[in-house]
C-alpha cells in the first residue's frame, strides 16, 4: 500500500496564489508541522497548532483536498510591546491532497492542547482483506 | 541585551501607532543577533512581550502535560525545560514526521527589571505563558507639574 503517499502538501506556488487571492501574504501564514501515518483502516494526521481553540479551528474537505486553518489567540496585557519574536503570525493554514480510497466525509477531528489529530478512514471495501487459506 | 534593544525603539514607536494586534506586534519584529539568539526550528518557539507592569513570555509548546515543564528564573534569565514524548505507532507506516519530539531546554534573557519572586505560569491550548512582574522602581511614573 503506497497510496498514502498521495497525501502531500500542495506545491508552494499554488498555495501562494491562494493566499494572494485572500489578501494574506505568504509570510504571515504559519505552516503547522505534521506527522502523517497510515494503518490498515485509515490515515492519521497530527498537526501542531499551539494557541488555537476549537472555536477558532476550521477543517474542510473539498473534493480530494483537506484544508486545516486556525487562528491563535493569546492573552496580552494592555499596551504590550514586542521584545522578541519567533512566531510572526497568528494564522495557520495547510492543505493535503487525499487519495481516492479515503473517506474524508468520515474524518474524525480532535483538538487537545494545541495538537490537532485527524483520522480519515479508508473505504471499507478497499481495506486489505485477510484471505483464509484452507487445507483441502 | 538591553543595549541592543534600545536600537529598536524607533521601530517600537511605529508599532505603537498600529493596532495592538499580535500580527502587527510580533509579525514585524526584526531579530537582533543576540548572544543567546537561536536558529530557526528551536523548540518551543518563543515570543516575549512587555507592558508597563509585566514581561510576558509565550512558549508555543503544544501537546504537553503542564506538570512536565520545569520553569525557573535566575535574576533576569528564564529557564524552561521539559520533554515531549511522541510515541510511534508501531504497526503504522509513516509518511511525515515533522513534529518535534524529545527533550528541550530554552534560556530566555529578560529585561533586568523583572522580579524573580513574582512569576506566574499558565498553560492553555498548547501555549505556556509566563508572566513576570516588573520591579516597582522601574515602572514609568507620572510626574506632576506644579
Amino acid at each position: 500500500m503506497s497510496d498514502g503517499q498521495e497525501i502531500a502538501t500542495r506545491p508552494a506556488s499554488e498555495m501562494e496564489a491562494k493566499e494572494a487571492s485572500t489578501g494574506r501574504t505568504a509570510g504571515l501564514v504559519l505552516r503547522p508541522p505534521a506527522d502523517v501515518f497510515e494503518e490498515t483502516d485509515g490515515i492519521t494526521l497530527q498537526l501542531d497548532m499551539p494557541g488555537v481553540s476549537k472555536e477558532r479551528l476550521s477543517v474542510q474537505t473539498d473534493k480530494n483536498t483537506l484544508t486545516v486553518e486556525g487562528d491563535v489567540q493569546i492573552a496580552m496585557g494592555q499596551g504590550m510591546d514586542a521584545l522578541y519574536a519567533e512566531v510572526h503570525s497568528t494564522h495557520y493554514r495547510r492543505s493535503f491532497t487525499l487519495s481516492g480510497e479515503l473517506e474524508p466525509e468520515k474524518t474524525e477531528a480532535n483538538l487537545k492542547d494545541g495538537v490537532l489529530t485527524l483520522r480519515i478512514p479508508k473505504r471499507s471495501e478497499l481495506r486489505p482483506r485477510r484471505i483464509d487459506v484452507r487445507a483441502v | 541585551m538591553l543595549g541592543s534593544l534600545t536600537n529598536f525603539e524607533s521601530l517600537f514607536d511605529e508599532l505603537r501607532r498600529m493596532e495592538q494586534d499580535m500580527d502587527e506586534l510580533f509579525g514585524r519584529w526584526a531579530a537582533p543577533a543576540g548572544i543567546r539568539s537561536v536558529s530557526r526550528g528551536t523548540f518551543p518557539p518563543t515570543n516575549v512581550g512587555a507592558t508597563a507592569n509585566t514581561v510576558d513570555v509565550y512558549l508555543f509548546a503544544p501537546g504537553l502535560d503542564p506538570k512536565g515543564f520545569e520553569v525557573s528564573v535566575q535574576q533576569n534569565l528564564l529557564l524552561v525545560s521539559g520533554e515531549r514524548r511522541l510515541p510511534l505507532q508501531e504497526k503504522a507506516t509513516y509518511y511525515r514526521q515533522e513534529r518535534f519530539g524529545g527533550e528541550f531546554r530554552r534560556v530566555i534573557t529578560l529585561p533586568e527589571d523583572v522580579d524573580a519572586t513574582r512569576v506566574e505560569a499558565r498553560y492553555r491550548d498548547g501555549i505556556l505563558q509566563i508572566t513576570l512582574q516588573r520591579k516597582e522602581a522601574a515602572r514609568p511614573r507620572q510626574i506632576q507639574v506644579q
